[in-house]
């Protein structure tokens, strides 16, 4: 089931790779609490991923734990073919993964430019001091950091908030800066926590639109959460449900949706 | 008399001008777009360059001549340069909307039979397949912003900067065959064809000569002493007329420079940071700007909107007044110097107009208060009257003659006369050659000896010999009673109003005038917002009581100031609703340029206008509403119908008297 070298190609003709990133057997557990329950998925190079569920199903703490800021109780997480150590946030982000919050967590006070300059952070080379200065090697590689994030803005079409501060701007706005500032990383690896969460339906199909361009233009793997099945079933190549942190279905959109479990989940049986 | 100027020199076709640039202007810029945040810019010899890499790269498409290239897309430098491009190889270079939807494309893409299609980005490429089944001629599209292209069928499609680098790698094959077909253009060749967005009917494909396009720039860059160094902004739609002679004709006849903005959104920013020094406007556009000060004062400290108030109040006393070198009291000379230092100076550098030395607006009269507002400041803005078959310039006011109520003088190398119906007539060297492929809307526009119909009713003035325009030829009319029904002299006064952004005035052959009203919403939902009134949609605000407490008080205001014309006091409103959707020319309403298409509202809307005269307080009625994409919905509403005040007309009241 698990060929980790094998690609397969989409509806749409996109060339799927191998495996980016495996979770084998992940549990994790909070005191008594068990969050997520014995899970194992991958993720292939190139694919739009697509995790969901009811409340409370432990979407959120699984991205955390392929964000490295949860530390799995049980099992192991691969990534790019390696077993990946307990980690720091910077060295997560090093690695190439990038992140968007459910709670939109920028600097509020700064402009979008500066807030997506942020997100070059782990690829600034030259020290405190030397910047402070801005002189010589300083100055060269703002230069080019400014370059990409400019590249970004004109890519999410936000040239005209560029100078404004973020916390004048409007929530859809807002999470568009946010993805701005994840992309700035240049991740390989792109986490998006529920992307649409309290957009309007235009807001939405923009931001769908931005993560399939994101994903065709860069090449860059996104593994999502999202409530808006809608928006899920449209956009992601493949997809995991969970249920009260158990995996009850993975597989197409179109499998998932004929897949008993998840009719059930999302209907509500009982669960006795 | 149609001027028969012979060609100056070989400057008989734009890329002729193109070439001259190159020689004489070389290394000055031509063109800048803002692009990643900063100002890019080519000079002359550069813009030469891209432009025959360009028409090399179409000719290995195999472009022919006489070929029509539709090009659809936000103002660009490249989208400029296909024109010129397709000029060389000799093709007829279409401008199109870019905000039509497929439907209205599909229609002038198959009028004019379009073997090209060079399209700004993915949402213009993907309208034109939408139509490629319907429109048959279509053989390759071309487009410039690559985002989101990379799954498309690429058999016949191509990126703009491929079709470049092949024009370019192919140059030893093209240069003899392009250098040829650029020397067989002469006066007579087809510069450029536009499609008329047409208040009745389907579009007219307007087909300019070169000779149009070149006597008018020359005429008109002379008229104003445009020189190479001024700057202007391209920002109104390519498929405008006065987008094709400010950007392209004068540009290339002076050499000036043409800056792009970085996008729609961004205008105003772009606006200040290039500062240009001649500028072009339609009325909408310097209400807007208005509004959005008279907004941005009202959320000022107390202090300075006092200063702003009292400095405003001596700038519209004395302001135009010192802008036409009429003589004026010393002390009120320093009085407004200190306004320039305190105010004036510092609004027009926030709204980008600091280096304005010759401003125009056209299209519609411009309400006199905010044209004042403008002059006051100082700014030099002239109004000119024009039409898409006069290559633009019919009349237009020459410094230190200028006010809002007249449209100017003929402009040079144009005659102007008035028919005895009152209507319009010009004949010029910039008259257009034919509708294409509509020899019977030609015949009935222009007459055998060159004059043109405008389709306007004015007079000249005795005393200055400016035009006046009073309305549509056909929009005037006659009341019940026979007096002067011109609707649009009522709107554009209720059109003043910042909170008023549209106004549809009916009463020909009826007893009264009533009118339909749009809000503008960015003024009137900053007014709810500090006046705490909660709305959740357009629809809501637009049916507030105090909005239509405030939009009556407006109304009857202008019903006061129409009642002081003798002629015209017979248009007051006597009733009037305010509407649940803002006109749109999505929804047929308004045409592209956003003028109002009276027949279909009149249709469209029957049932509202029959409520205005049963004398009914409210009606619910549902609308037909289509959406940006080309989707149709539909919305419901019940609307309050208004009676608004009116005065006796002032001559039937002195009778009285």
């Amino acid at each position: 089931m698990n060929d980790m070298s094998q690609g397969y190609t989409t509806a749409d003709g996109r060339k799927i790779g191998g495996t980016l990133m495996e979770m084998k057997n992940i549990t994790l557990r909070f005191g008594g609490v068990v969050a997520i329950k014995d899970i194992s998925f991958d993720i292939r190079e190139g694919e739009i991923r697509a995790i969901i569920g009811p409340n409370g199903a432990g979407k959120s703490s699984m991205l955390n734990v392929i964000s490295g800021f949860y530390i799995p109780t049980e099992g192991e997480v691969w990534f790019r073919g390696e077993r990946r150590p307990q980690m720091k946030p910077y060295q997560v982000a090093q690695q190439g993964i990038a992140r968007t919050f459910q709670n939109i967590a920028l600097f509020k006070g700064m402009s979008t430019l500066d807030n997506i300059m942020t997100g070059r952070m782990t690829m600034m080379k030259t020290g405190m001091a030397a910047q402070a200065l801005w002189w010589g090697r300083a100055q060269r590689e703002e230069d080019e950091h400014r370059e990409k994030v400019e590249k970004i803005i004109d890519f999410l079409e936000i040239q005209h908030i560029r100078k404004t501060p973020v916390g004048r701007l409007p929530y859809g706005l807002q999470k568009r800066v946010e993805l701005g500032r994840a992309l700035a990383a240049e991740p390989k690896l792109l986490l998006l926590d529920e992307p649409m969460a309290g957009m309007n339906v235009e807001e939405k199909e923009d931001m769908s639109r931005f993560i399939l361009d994101v994903n065709d233009e860069f090449g860059t793997t996104i593994a999502l959460i999202e409530h808006d099945m809608g928006v899920v079933m449209d956009l992601s190549d493949r997809v995991v449900v969970m249920d009260y942190g158990k995996k009850i279905g993975d597989g197409t959109p179109d499998e998932v949706r004929n897949n008993q479990d998840v009719i059930d989940a999302y209907l509500g049986v009982s669960h006795d | 008399m149609v001027s028969e100027t012979a060609p100056t020199g070989e400057l008989c076709s734009i890329p002729a001008l193109l070439a001259r640039n190159a020689r004489v202007h070389g290394a000055s810029p031509a063109y800048r777009e803002k692009e990643f945040g900063i100002w890019q810019s080519w000079t002359w010899i550069e813009v030469a360059e891209e432009i025959r890499a360009m028409a090399e790269g179409f000719l290995a498409l195999g472009m022919a001549r006489g070929d029509y290239v539709a090009i659809i897309g936000r103002n660009r430098p490249a989208h400029y340069w296909a024109m010129v491009a397709a000029q060389m190889c000799g093709a007829i270079p279409v401008p199109l909307y870019q905000d039509a939807v497929a439907e209205e494309m599909a229609y002038v893409l198959e009028h004019c039979g379009a073997r090209f299609v060079v399209c700004g980005d993915q949402e213009q490429v993907d309208k034109v397949i939408e139509v490629q089944d319907r429109v048959h001629s279509i053989e390759h599209v071309m487009y410039n912003d690559k985002r989101g292209m990379r799954k498309y069928d690429h058999s016949h499609l191509h990126w703009l900067h491929d079709v470049q680098a092949e024009g370019r790698a192919g140059h030893t094959r093209f240069d003899g065959e392009l250098d040829r077909r650029i020397s067989e253009l002469d006066y007579d060749s087809t510069c450029v064809m536009l499609y008329t967005s047409g208040t009745t009917g389907k579009p007219k494909g307007v087909v300019l000569s070169n000779r149009n396009i070149i006597e008018t720039s020359k005429n008109s860059s002379e008229f104003d002493h445009l020189k190479h160094s001024d700057e202007v902004l391209a920002y109104l739609p390519m498929a405008w007329v006065g987008d094709f002679i400010f950007s392209i004709g004068q540009a290339m006849w002076t050499g000036f420079c043409v800056n792009c903005p970085e996008s729609p959104e961004t205008m105003m920013t772009d606006l200040r940071e290039i500062g240009p020094t001649y500028y072009f406007a339609p009325p909408r556009i310097f209400e807007t700007m208005l509004t959005n000060v008279m907004i941005r004062m009202e959320d000022a400290s107390p202090l300075k909107k006092r200063m702003f108030d009292r400095y405003m109040k001596l700038a519209q006393e004395v302001g135009p007044a010192i802008l036409d070198g009429k003589p004026v009291a010393a002390i009120d000379k320093l009085r407004y110097a200190l306004g320039n230092l305190f105010v004036y100076g510092p609004l027009k550098n926030t709204l980008g107009l600091s280096r304005v030395r010759v401003a125009y607006t056209a299209g519609e009269a411009i309400g006199p208060e905010i044209f004042d507002f403008y002059r006051g400041l100082g700014i030099n803005l002239k109004q000119l009257y024009g039409q898409t078959e006069a290559s633009v310039f019919i009349t237009q006011q020459p410094d230190h003659e200028v006010r809002s109520d007249t449209v100017g003088v003929p402009s040079p190398g144009v005659e102007v006369k008035i028919g005895e119906n009152g209507e319009v007539y010009y004949r010029s060297p910039g008259v257009f050659v034919e509708y294409y492929k509509n020899a019977e809307s030609t015949a009935s526009t222009k007459d055998a000896e060159g004059w043109v119909a405008t389709g306007d009713a004015g007079f000249f003035e005795p005393d200055t010999g400016h035009l006046r325009i009073i309305d549509r030829a056909k929009d005037v009319g006659k009341m019940a009673d026979g007096s002067l029904f011109a609707p649009k002299y009522v709107e554009n006064k209720l059109k003043f109003y910042p909170d008023i952004l549209e106004a549809v005035v009916f009463g020909n052959g009826r007893e009264m005038c009533t009118a339909f009203i749009n809000i503008d919403l960015t003024a009137v939902g900053n007014w709810a917002e500090r006046n705490n009134i909660a709305y959740a949609s357009y629809q809501e605000l637009a049916g507030h009581p105090r909005v239509l407490d405030t939009i009556q008080e407006h109304v009857e205001e202008v019903n006061r100031s129409v009642a002081e014309d003798e002629m015209l006091s017979g248009c007051q409103i006597h009733r009037f609703l305010v509407l649940h959707k803002e006109l749109d020319a999505d929804d047929g309403e308004l045409t592209r340029t956003r003028k109002v298409r009276r027949k279909i509202i009149e249709e469209k809307f029957h049932d509202l206008i029959a409520a205005l005269y049963d004398g009914s307080t409210r009606i619910s009625t549902e609308t037909e509403v289509t959406y940006e994409d080309g989707r149709k919905g539909s919305i419901k509403a019940t609307l309050e119908l208004r009676d608004a005040a009116v005065q006796e007309p002032r001559h039937r009241r002195m009778a009285a008297e």
